[in-house]
């Protein structure tokens, strides 16, 4: 990871920052220069949600060597309330009690370690809804 | 648009290719499909290729490869959509040879990824997919596509073993195939018992790493007509489409619909629809991949896409057989080579070259070839003139 794109992607990963289109209203994650939806090209700023439902999910057993400290460890793709799809681990849970459909909330954690020299990146992960 | 036809196919030696530079694994496939079209000159040529500069630490690609051809002076062209770098490529040099451009196009595609390891060939992989939004949280590629299956599984009732299935028909297939990297055999218990890679994806769910290039040239038909001693083969249809890269962009997350948009391209200007198709090359990164692009390119309806390699509607004898070649899971995937060794086969299966795994009376196919999670698909159809 090069520091100059883990800097600039803070506010997404560290604020969970979105775009809300200003004509439609569609939320963008992460943000963009313009909506997929109806083509403008102005956005308010917005939070997004901290809920959603677990869509899908796969439990990564051969990993990336960031991540093979972690390993096996659960990665899904959750549907936010309101619409937003992001994929994220799901942890705090053990790996054969995970459930499709299951509610889920964005915390915040951290995600990898850039080998021994590199900086330690953080942003959200899921963990299951109280 | 002038027709175009294939007039030579070639391919290199496939697999772990520990003394071959990648040049000379490109021009090995060139030489051959040359050789095999009989032509002197070739006017322009592209090469389909994901990253070998991740791979080799090699870029400037087109170049080096006219050079080491001996075509050195020649336009050429290095062509990147992921894994779909070779079809792609493909379907430049149809329009390019159809809009009247250039006459006889050489259209390679390959890969070298042994080189830089597993954990290497992981990363290399993994920039078909978001870096900075997907790849970041660690998943794999196998990890996204485990996605798209438990998706389908949990939607339609797709089993495990259906998954399972896919491997063996196509392991059957490729082991008809001497060009095959993996010519062996396998069945369902075998693969339900292979090392978990991304549940439920397994080890032999999986395509493997590969070395390996394909070329093809290319010409108007009427120059084919006069200058090809080959059955002459023609492009009649190609269609090319994107998608998000990022999966969960996808409110249907087990849709290919670049790949349906493309075949419905490619069906529109061939003037035919999925039941004229006598066989097809499918893009079976893992085995999930070739149960949803069956149902994407309309082989069967959406969901039946499990049931059709466990009833043999898609082996060699069935209704519509996939994967004659044993795809990618069988024959080897190197990412930017696999579109155009498609076309490799398309053509050998329509002269009628392809020994123990001839499609009997193939007149029409069809190669789909695919980037990433489905973010580019690239198809055509290929007839007997
Ligand atoms: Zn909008």
């Amino acid at each position: 990871m090069f520091p100059a794109r883990y800097w600039r992607e803070m506010p997404q990963r560290y604020r969970l920052e979105a775009g809300k289109c200003k004509r439609c209203g569609k939320v963008c994650f992460p943000p963009r220069l313009v909506c997929p939806k109806c083509g403008n090209r102005t956005f308010d700023t917005v939070r997004l949600a901290d809920e959603g439902v677990l869509k899908t999910y796969t439990v990564i057993r051969v990993a990336p060597s960031q991540f093979t400290g972690q390993s096996p460890y659960a990665v899904g793709i959750v549907e936010l309330d309101g619409g937003v799809l992001i994929t994220t681990q799901v942890v705090d849970i053990l790996l054969d009690e995970i459930k499709l459909g299951q509610r889920v909330r964005v915390e915040f954690r951290r995600v990898q370690e850039d080998g021994s020299a590199g900086i330690i990146c953080y942003g959200y992960k899921c963990v299951p809804a109280a | 648009m002038r027709e175009v036809a294939v007039i030579g196919v070639g391919m290199s030696e496939w697999g772990e290719l520990w003394r071959k530079p990648m040049r000379d694994i490109f021009v090995e496939a060139a030489l051959a499909a040359i050789d095999d079209a009989g032509v002197d000159k070739i006017d322009s040529m592209y090469v389909g290729c994901m990253t070998s500069g991740l791979f080799v630490g090699q870029e400037h690609l087109a170049s080096m490869m006219s050079d080491y051809l001996g075509r050195s002076g020649i336009p050429a062209t290095r062509v990147e959509s992921a894994c779909a770098s070779g079809g792609l490529a493909f379907r430049l040099g149809m329009i390019e040879v159809g809009s009247g451009v250039s006459d006889v196009v050489l259209v390679g595609g390959v890969e070298k990824m042994n080189d830089v390891g597993g954990d290497g060939a992981t990363y290399a992989l993994a920039t078909a997919a978001d870096q900075e939004y997907e790849v970041y949280h660690g998943v794999t590629f196998p990890g996204l596509y485990a996605m798209v299956a438990n998706e389908h599984m949990a939607r339609f009732g797709t089993t495990r073993q259906q998954l399972a299935h896919v491997a063996v028909k196509n392991h059957k297939h490729g082991s008809m195939n001497p060009r095959a990297q993996y010519p062996y055999e396998v069945t369902v218990d075998g693969v339900l018992k292979s090392v978990l890679v991304a549940d439920p994806l397994r080890i032999l769910d999986c395509s493997p790493i590969t070395d390996g290039a394909a070329a093809a040239v290319i010409c108007p038909l009427e120059m084919a007509k006069k200058i090809s001693k080959k059955p002459l083969v023609k492009v009649t249809g190609s269609g090319h489409s994107t998608d998000s890269i990022a999966l969960h962009d996808r409110h249907d997350l087990s849709e290919f619909a670049a790949a349906k948009r493309a075949a419905e391209t490619a069906y529109k200007m061939a003037g035919v629809g999925p039941a004229d198709i006598d066989f097809a090359e499918v893009h079976d990164c893992f085995t999930i991949a070739e149960i949803c692009v069956i149902e994407a390119l309309g082989f069967v309806k959406r969901g039946e896409g499990g049931k059709a390699a466990e009833s043999g509607l898609t082996a060699l004898g069935g209704k519509i057989p996939v994967n004659t070649s044993g795809g990618l899971k069988s024959k080897g995937h190197p990412v930017g080579a696999t579109g155009v060794a498609q076309i490799v086969e398309l053509t050998e299966q329509l002269r009628g070259e392809s020994g123990k795994r001839q499609v009997k009376g193939a007149r029409r196919g069809l190669a789909q070839n695919m980037g990433g999670t489905g973010g580019s698909s690239v198809v055509h159809i290929l007839e007997v003139a």
